[in-house]
Parts: structure tokens; sequence; C-alpha cells
């Protein structure tokens, strides 16, 4: 009986995640699959399997921008929102500028990121590792801080993620911001897009990413 | 190498000034209201780094013995943490107290007068504190945003405190004055070696260097006065300053 029911709904459960209904569904109270992992577990893992890439990929040492960056983007990317953080750092211009100007600007902000990311990554040592100290909130939660520390220096790095639930991410969770040394990245931004959004405009800004990223692959 | 007191009477000036000559000026960091003499100083301690600091640490750190160059960090480190211990404790933080203290005991003996960091082969973290975080942690605010000549990105309240954290610095009590400003010049260089790869980052990543530089120094010595012992601080009754993301559309 219970199991007819359930063959029931799967069909509907299928064409429901086709559509895109997936968040409704869970909003509903359905638990369409077992409970995502907690945050500080997955944050744990991710960065395990990070300082793995770091002890035994040769590209890290290689100091190659190029690979590196596709290391960071097949590793880290997919549990980035992108363009939430890119919204954030934009601030109130973000809702003025047309889905072409968004785009840009996601895409330059992430050529921007990602090299400098991959830049800190190349400086790891192997004996670096990453501990995760838990995080605030609970698991319920649909946002929570992930608090970590990298360990092997003589001083701890503190090290401090903003998630957000998300149950398309493939760990069920995505980072929207993160901290380094108590600095908040996309609020270290939100500044340096401001003063050229008003001196320049948006696609003024847009132009200075875009430039700065050449002049930075030419290095 | 002009005498410390020299420097700090030189920036004394520059803040009248600044006090005097820009009181009202930019709409940009309400923290930054010297924005326009900051701006200037920090053009000035760019240029002296670029023609003097900067290749002499270069020069340190590419012509010199690498072991050199750990026993001088080391040693200086450990008369660094000597001074975190007194803030750590005046902060009320015990495990930070008695970890920076340990590392301290252990270097200064077996470590020979902290020429070698066993501390850090042992296991024990140092947790680097100075006055202006205490300050800060007993509640006074920081001030506005100073870039000092030569020192650089600094608040009120911390460039305050640096007097206490100079008497403080074991080293300022070497005699005679020659030697001490020599080990003075030494601990510039190696500071500054440690951040050599670090300014080309800053520069790609930064599309103004001043703000960047400024906003993140003024996030940094919030978070370090905040940081109780870790279970204590609750970064969620931090304001999350994001957008509100639902009101974003999402078009793409």
């Amino acid at each position: 009986m219970f199991q007819q029911r359930i063959a029931t709904l799967i069909p509907w459960f299928h064409s429901a995640i086709n559509a895109g209904f997936f968040g409704v569904f869970l909003a509903l109270g359905f638990p369409a699959h077992a409970n995502p992992q907690a945050p500080d577990v997955f944050m744990q893992q991710l960065s395990n399997e990070l300082m793995e890439v770091v002890r035994k990929d040769p590209t890290v040492k290689s100091g190659d921008m190029q690979k590196l960056s596709n290391l960071v983007d097949v590793k880290v990317l997919p549990n980035v929102n992108f363009q939430r953080m890119t919204a954030s750092a934009v601030g109130p211009a973000w809702r003025k500028a047309t889905p072409e100007q968004q785009k840009r600007l996601q895409e330059e902000f992430k050529m921007l990121l990602v090299r400098s990311y991959a830049g800190a990554l190349s400086q790891a040592k192997e004996t670096n590792t990453i501990v995760v100290k838990g995080f605030k909130g609970s698991a319920e939660d649909n946002e929570v801080v992930v608090r970590s520390e990298i360990r092997g220096g003589n001083e701890p790095i503190p090290l401090d993620y903003r998630l957000e639930k998300n149950p398309d991410a493939p760990g069920g969770w995505m980072i929207y911001n993160f901290n380094v040394l108590g600095v908040w990245l996309v609020d270290n931004y939100r500044t340096q897009f401001s003063q050229e959004i008003n001196a320049k405009g948006l696609d003024g800004l847009i132009a200075t990413l875009a430039e700065r990223n050449k002049s930075n692959s030419r290095k | 190498m002009p005498r410390l007191s020299s420097i700090l009477r030189l920036w004394l000036a520059t803040l009248l000034l600044a006090l005097v000559g820009c009181a009202s000026t930019s709409g940009g960091n309400p923290l930054d209201p010297f924005e326009a003499t900051n701006r200037k100083i920090d053009a000035f301690n760019e240029s002296v780094d670029q023609a003097v600091l900067k290749p002499v640490a270069k020069s340190y750190q590419d012509y010199t013995p690498n072991l050199l160059q750990s026993t001088v960090k080391n040693f200086f480190g450990n008369l660094r943490d000597m001074w975190s211990v007194v803030n750590n404790g005046l902060q009320l933080k015990p495990k930070e107290t008695v970890e920076t203290g340990a590392r301290v005991v252990v270097n200064s003996t077996v470590g020979l007068y902290g020429l070698i960091d066993v501390g850090t082969h042992i296991g024990l973290q140092r947790y680097t504190a100075d006055f202006g975080q205490t300050l800060g942690y007993w509640g006074m605010p920081s001030g506005p945003y100073v870039v000092l000549p030569l020192l650089g990105p600094s608040t009120a309240r911390d460039t305050a405190a640096l007097l206490v954290d100079r008497h403080g610095d074991p080293w300022s009590q070497i005699n005679p004055v020659a030697s001490r400003n020599q080990g003075v010049a030494l601990r510039l260089v190696d500071k500054r070696a440690q951040f050599l790869g670090m300014d080309d980052r800053l520069n790609e990543v930064a599309l103004d260097k001043y703000s960047f530089v400024r906003d993140a120094y003024l996030q940094k010595r919030r978070a370090e006065v905040r940081r109780g012992p870790p279970s204590d601080v609750d970064e969620l009754e931090e304001k999350n300053n994001d957008l509100d993301y639902k009101n974003i559309p999402n078009k793409q």
C-alpha cells in the first residue's frame, strides 16, 4: 500500500526536479532525500580534498596559473554561488544592471577571484592542514557561518565561510562569502566596486575589471 | 636611521596638520575622515618602499642563507610573543596567554634565546596580541583610520597604543642605541621580506589599493578585537550586511 503510493509519486517527483521545483518541494516538508550533511562536515571534506590536491597534484607546485585556475574551476567553483557574491559586492546597482551587464560582471569578478585564489593555493605548504572548528547556527538554518583555521605555520590563520543551503549543490551547501584573517571578501570589494561605479558607471566597472584581468593574465 | 621618537614626532605633526587641514572632506568611508592626507602619506610610504625597503628585503631574501633568515624571524618572533602574553593576559584570555607563554618559555630556553622555534614544532601556537587590541577589548573605539609615515595603516587608538607597545618591546631596552637601531632595521627588513609576494598579489586583486588595504585593515582589527576565546565569538551576531538576495531579480 505504502510502496504503491511512493511509486505513484515517483514520476511526479522527477518532473518536479526537472521543472526546478526542488526547493518548493523541500519547503513543503517532504523528505525529498536524506537531510543534507551538516555544514561543518561538508567544509571539512572540501578542505581535506583541496589539501590532498595541494599535496599530490604537481600542477600546484608548477605555479602554472592557467592549470591552477582550471583546478579551482573544477574543485571549488561548483560549491560557490557566484551570482550572489557578485550581486552582493556590486550592491544596489546590481538591480539596475541589465542581464547582459550582470553576466559580464559575474564573469570578470569570477576571473579576478579565481586567479588570486589559485595564487594563494600555490603558496600553500604540504604541512598545512585546515581544521574546521564548527559552525554558528543550527543544521536547520538556511544560512550558517563555518569557522576554520589553517594550521601548520607558527600562527593559526582564521578562515571562515558563509554558506547557504542549496539542495542542488554537490554538497548541499553553497559558499557565498568567505573571510581570511577577519576580512570578509565580498565586503571588501563593495567599496572597490562602488568607487568605480560612482566614477564611471556600471560599464566603467566592467571595463576596469576586464582590463585588470587582461593585465593579470599577461604576467 | 632616525630614532623612533623622532618618527613619532613627525607623524604627530602630520596628524595635527591633517586635523587642521581637511577636517571636512570626502564622502568615502566614515572611519576615514582624513582620506586626502592619508592617501598622500600612503603614496610617500609606497615610494620609500619601492626605492629602499623592498629592494633591500629582496636582496636579504635572495642572498642571505635561509638558516639565518629563519633564525632572525624566530628571534624577533619570540620577543613579540612575550608582549603578546602580557596583552592576552590583560584581555583575560587563558588559553591564548598560557599557550603563547609556554612558547616563550620553551623557545627562550631549549630554543636558545628564541633563535630556534621549538614551540611550533611541538604544536604550541602563537596568539599575537598588542596593546591597541587590548584597549579595543576593553571598549575603546578605534577612532579614525590613519596612515603613519613609514609605519603604514593604523587607527588613532592603535597609534596611541604604539607608545605603550614600544615600552613593552624588550628590544627597546637594548643599549647602546646604535645596536638597538641595527636590530630595529633588521627586524623591519625581515618583516618586509615575509610580505614580498603579497604586494604583487594586492596589485592584482585591488582596483584601488589604498581603499582595499584600508578596508581590509579596519575589518581585520575589528575581528582581532572581537575575537575572544574562540567559543565565545558569535559571528552571526555580527550583522550580515549582505544584500537582501531574494529581492534581486534572478535574470541570467
